[in-house]
């Protein structure tokens, strides 16, 4: 049958050791997905369903004075309005979401203001009508009254003394001492390690730089979206495109303050979430639009919507300060970080400072970190959320380090790489991981091994480090009598997970991936699963899939033990066949279709909570070209090297280093929320927020490391999110090496970078 | 015997020790443990008998799931860590 | 409101009446107006490419033509490309390339694809990503789809060969 072709790039190295894992199967959605049949969240149609739209406040910073909805009410065609007052009060409860935690109070008013608006985009309100054009105009026919406040930007205006507060209840929190004073400093973290002093004493050389970075957006094509039936009996559906089910179900039982077992969400297709999509915004607006009207009610957001009122990730200051022996050996390392929370606390500034120095070994260490409110968004997670800003400053640091001592980049991460006993700065000390070995597969690739030329080209080296998550995940798979398996499982599939999850079902039971039909399912038809993200599926709903599959050997064991008549300690399974004494044999398909007459239904159940994702790494290497004359920076070439542990379905993992790079070159040469000063975003539309298009790159050519974790039975490390991290200091330090500017802010666009060429002439 | 490594935050609290070697088996027994020791501390650390929204716990370089239920080895490490999540 | 139009067209071979009003686009009238939900809304404004159309051979924006402009024009949407029995060469090559991970963008992409070989057999990789510059993925980097797009040139060299 059809497989995915090969691709330039290393061929990984399980080929042998297993059947159908390292294979490139066909993905099992994939026929609904090139033909338009498969329905995203927003190809929701239901009967009677009115569509809804929203108000949004036009200021980044005021006092909501009054809300009066009347005129929007009498329009004829409008069914319902709502305002924050229809939702239940919120307490200042916090809801664990099995991945983080949120402010339940933060996250209602995120949802639908109450007496304040926090950044332009914050909703308001909310209208149901016979159609969207209705709606819209309903929409601007609510009045009302703001006391404007002045709006605070960016991190170090928010931290001053007298910068206005966008709180009245925040005080720093310093490992649970909160401070007296109101501030925008939610939270400061701290780490140290050895005597930082005395590292810096023992330098030889020492090189210290202050970075800003520029708030940035995942940029999903498809808009957020819910659709939602508060039905008569009280029980309320959500159909969504989200990457978490069960996260958005339990944030939106709290909000609406019901039991979560009445809230019931549907997975839809998902185009794209890199972390945006867990937050939820819609489905409680739409639920009590759907129980005033008692329709279902659907609410789809723009792009303008999505860009200004979404999470987008941090906005930063990070300085670094690194000192290193003459014979390159890292003495010290210090960091100050700041990190935009958006208009409510929880910045990813804790995983930034645990991942700022966690490439290498660092004797003597010394980490701050501040979580900032501003007057934006409310920040959410993006793709190794944290890391990629940290990395930008500590890669430009090692960079000229490594230029000041004369020493070659790959051979200075080797000398000082993180690997098995070392100890990181926030404490805990590394398991068996895979850098040393991305580092010298970029080292020894063609693309290092073969020398740039030509006029203010340069190469540039970078490598990234993220934790991954395990979590938990369930899994459920029924054999039919055909020798098939159908395998139900939860985790929302964003980039082809399902197939990965039914090859690893696949592999254990010794069937083609072919013979598996992997269905994602509602909260209502299986356990609890937790995210998609955190580069955890592959890994924890994998193991579930596995778990089902050692169930249903030891069923099928069982039957054949009953078949034949015979001890079942003396049967085995092996090689997708139930071996017995005296040679009795019958393969899957065999025992199947027995089993379907003799005995009970088998069906296999998997429940995990894998504790050991292991952490991954990458290493990239990019050549560009620099227009001295607009700024203008082409990418070349670019190599990415990563750990994937063990790559599942090849395609995929190549897929998910190529989209991460990208992303991460948007972030690095182009990609910012621009904001005039009364805190509107100037940009929020596709055009003017510029991410990569297929005209503005080359091939991305990927190296599969595969250093098996030890704590998983197929050995599978994640891998979407660290593609991301490396990306922009590579690309800076290409710039450096092409034509002696040093970038220390991101992004890198034409306008920034030739104001530094012409400053340097 | 177990080690409990603190944060820097804390470290007032421990007379500025940054690990304490404790006998615990499980995380709750730890922080209890430390409690004892250094009054105030399980404040820091605690709410409502879980760990605090927002910190993880991780023994042996995994962040544990099983909270204050995860169970330590005679040579086990226990950090105390920002909860953080992935994207 | 102004009264509702009726508009004729032709949509993947078969002709079609619907009824819209004057300041509905052509995505909308798909999508909401004639349930056909393949053609994809992600910015509403021309600069995403995922409601990427064919109009009289051109590939356009559906969220900037307005459903009156449709009246007597001959239309393809994702939903017209496979034939009868299986898929269309473009369909399996970004399946066999996997050249799409969230799939939002493919049929997108794939009507782009399409309008891009009927002009250009035997597109370079310079050229392809040149035409394809105003479909946005947010998910794959492009590599695959490129490649998918060169693996449908070469295979139709081969046929004709």
């Amino acid at each position: 049958m059809a497989t995915v072709g090969k691709t330039q790039g290393q061929e990984p190295s399980t080929n042998g050791q297993y059947k159908v894992i390292g294979t490139r199967p066909i993905r099992h959605d994939g026929v609904d997905k090139v033909t338009g049949r498969a329905r995203y969240g927003g190809d929701t149609r239901l009967a009677g369903m009115l569509p809804g739209a929203m108000l949004r406040s036009p200021h980044a910073h005021a006092k909501l004075i009054s809300v009066d909805t009347s005129k929007a009410e009498a329009l004829p065609g409008v069914r319902a309005v709502v305002t924050s007052a229809d939702l239940p009060d919120a307490t200042d409860k916090i809801a664990n979401l099995g991945e983080g935690s949120v402010n339940l109070k933060h996250l209602s008013d995120n949802v639908l203001a109450h007496d304040r608006v926090l950044y332009r985009g914050h909703a308001i309100a909310a209208v149901a009508a016979d159609d969207i054009h209705i709606a819209e105009e309903a929409v601007g026919l609510i009045e009302v009254e703001y006391e404007l406040l002045p709006p605070v930007m960016n991190v170090l205006d928010a931290m001053k003394a007298d910068a206005p507060l966008l709180h009245d209840d925040i005080k720093t929190n310093d490992l649970g001492e909160t401070a007296d004073q109101l501030s925008n400093i939610a939270t400061h973290i701290r780490f140290e390690k050895g005597d930082i002093e005395a590292g810096f004493a023992a330098a030889d050389v020492i090189v210290e730089r202050e970075f800003h970075t520029a708030t940035v957006h995942q940029g999903y094509i498809e808009p957020h979206n819910a659709t939602a039936l508060w039905n008569a009996d009280g029980h309320i559906t959500i159909w969504m495109s989200t990457q978490g089910t069960f996260t958005a179900r339990q944030q939106t039982a709290e909000l609406l303050d019901v039991p979560v077992s009445r809230v019931k969400v549907v997975p839809m297709e998902i185009g794209g979430g890199f972390g945006g999509k867990i937050s939820v915004y819609l489905p409680p607006v739409a639920a009590i639009l759907s129980k005033k009207t008692g329709r279902p009610v659907q609410l789809l957001m723009s792009r303008t919507d999505v860009f200004e009122a979404t999470g987008p990730t941090s906005g930063s200051t990070i300085r670094v300060k690194m000192g290193a022996d003459s014979k390159g050996r890292i003495t010290a390392a210090e960091a100050w970080m700041a990190y935009e929370a958006g208009a409510y606390p929880g910045s990813p500034v804790g995983a930034g400072a645990m991942c700022v120095f966690a490439c290498y070994d660092v004797p003597n260490g010394k980490v701050d970190g501040f979580d900032v409110v501003v007057n934006k968004p409310r920040t959410n997670a993006y793709r190794a959320p944290g890391a990629t800003n940290a990395a930008f400053a500590t890669e430009t640091v090692v960079d000229e380090i490594c230029e000041k001592l004369k020493l070659d980049p790959a051979e200075f991460r080797i000398n000082n790489a993180a690997k098995e006993g070392v100890r990181r700065i926030d404490g805990p000390v590394f398991p068996r991981v895979g850098m040393i070995e991305t580092v010298e597969a970029i080292r020894d690739s063609e693309h290092y091994q073969t020398p740039l030329e030509g006029k203010h080209r340069g190469r540039g080296f970078a490598t990234g480090f993220w934790f991954n998550v395990g979590l938990k995940s369930t899994a459920q798979a029924t054999v039919n009598s055909d020798g098939t398996v159908a395998l139900i499982e939860g985790s929302t599939d964003i980039g082809g997970s399902r197939a990965g999850i039914a090859m690893q079902l696949a592999e254990t039971l010794g069937i083609a991936a072919e013979d598996v039909v992997p269905t994602v399912v509602d909260t209502d038809s299986i356990g609890y699963t937790d995210v998609t993200g955190g580069s955890r599926v592959t890994f924890a709903t994998g193991w579930a899939a596995y778990l089902a599959a050692k169930d249903i050997q030891g069923q099928l064991i069982e039957r054949a033990a009953k078949i034949w008549d015979c001890d079942v300690a003396k049967i085995d399974y092996k090689d997708g066949a139930v071996v017995g004494p005296d040679g009795k044999r019958f393969t899957f398909k065999e025992i199947a279709a027995e089993a379907q007459t003799v005995g009970e239904p088998v069906i296999g159940r998997g429940s995990a909570d894998p504790q050991e994702p292991g952490g991954a790494f990458g290493t990239h290497l990019v050549d560009v070209e620099v227009d001295i004359d607009t700024g203008k920076v082409t990418v070349l070439r670019y190599t990415a090297a990563q750990d994937a542990g063990t790559a599942i379905h090849p395609a995929y993992v190549e897929g998910q280093i190529q989209g991460g790079v990208v992303q991460g070159i948007g972030w690095g040469l182009n990609e910012e929320y621009y904001y005039d000063d009364k805190g509107t975003m100037r940009n929020s539309t596709y055009l003017d927020y510029r991410m990569p298009t297929s005209y503005d790159l080359p091939m991305i050519d990927t190296i599969i490391v595969e250093v098996p974790n030890p704590g998983h039975p197929y050995g599978v490390r994640g891998v979407g999110e660290v593609p991301i991290v490396p990306p922009p200091a590579a690309l800076a330090n290409a710039i450096y090496n092409a034509i002696g500017t040093r970038m220390l802010e991101l992004p890198m666009s034409p306008p920034k970078l030739l104001h530094e060429i012409l400053k340097q002439q | 015997m177990p080690t409990a490594f603190i944060p820097p935050a804390l470290r007032k609290l421990t007379g500025d020790n940054d690990r304490i070697t404790i006998e615990a088996h499980t995380v709750r027994e730890a922080i209890a443990e430390l409690e004892h020791k250094y009054p105030g501390i399980g404040a820091r650390l605690t709410a409502d008998g879980a760990i605090k929204p927002g910190l993880a716990v991780a023994v042996d370089g995994n962040v544990s799931s099983q909270g204050m239920l995860q169970k330590l080895q005679p040579d086990s490490e226990l950090h105390f860590l920002p909860a953080i999540g992935g994207g | 409101m102004a009264k509702k139009r009726v508009v004729t067209t032709t949509i993947n071979d078969r002709q079609v009446e619907f009824l819209c009003q004057p300041r509905q686009t052509l995505l909308e009238s798909l999508r909401d107006v004639l349930n056909m939900t393949g053609t994809k809304e992600g910015c509403t404004n021309g600069n995403c490419g995922a409601c990427t159309v064919l109009m009289d051979g051109r590939p356009v924006d559906s969220c900037l033509v307005l459903a009156v402009e449709a009246e007597g024009a001959h239309l393809e949407t994702i939903e017209g490309v496979a034939p009868s029995d299986g898929l269309d060469p473009i369909q399996t090559a970004f399946l066999e390339n996997a050249a799409l991970q969230c799939g939002i963008c493919t049929p997108g992409f794939i009507m782009a694809t399409k309008s891009l070989l009927a002009s250009n057999p035997h597109p370079t990789e310079d050229e392809i990503r040149f035409y394809l510059a105003g479909n946005l993925c947010r998910c794959t980097g492009y590599d695959k789809i490129v490649r998918a797009v060169l693996d449908v040139a070469e295979s139709r060299e081969e046929v004709s060969a």
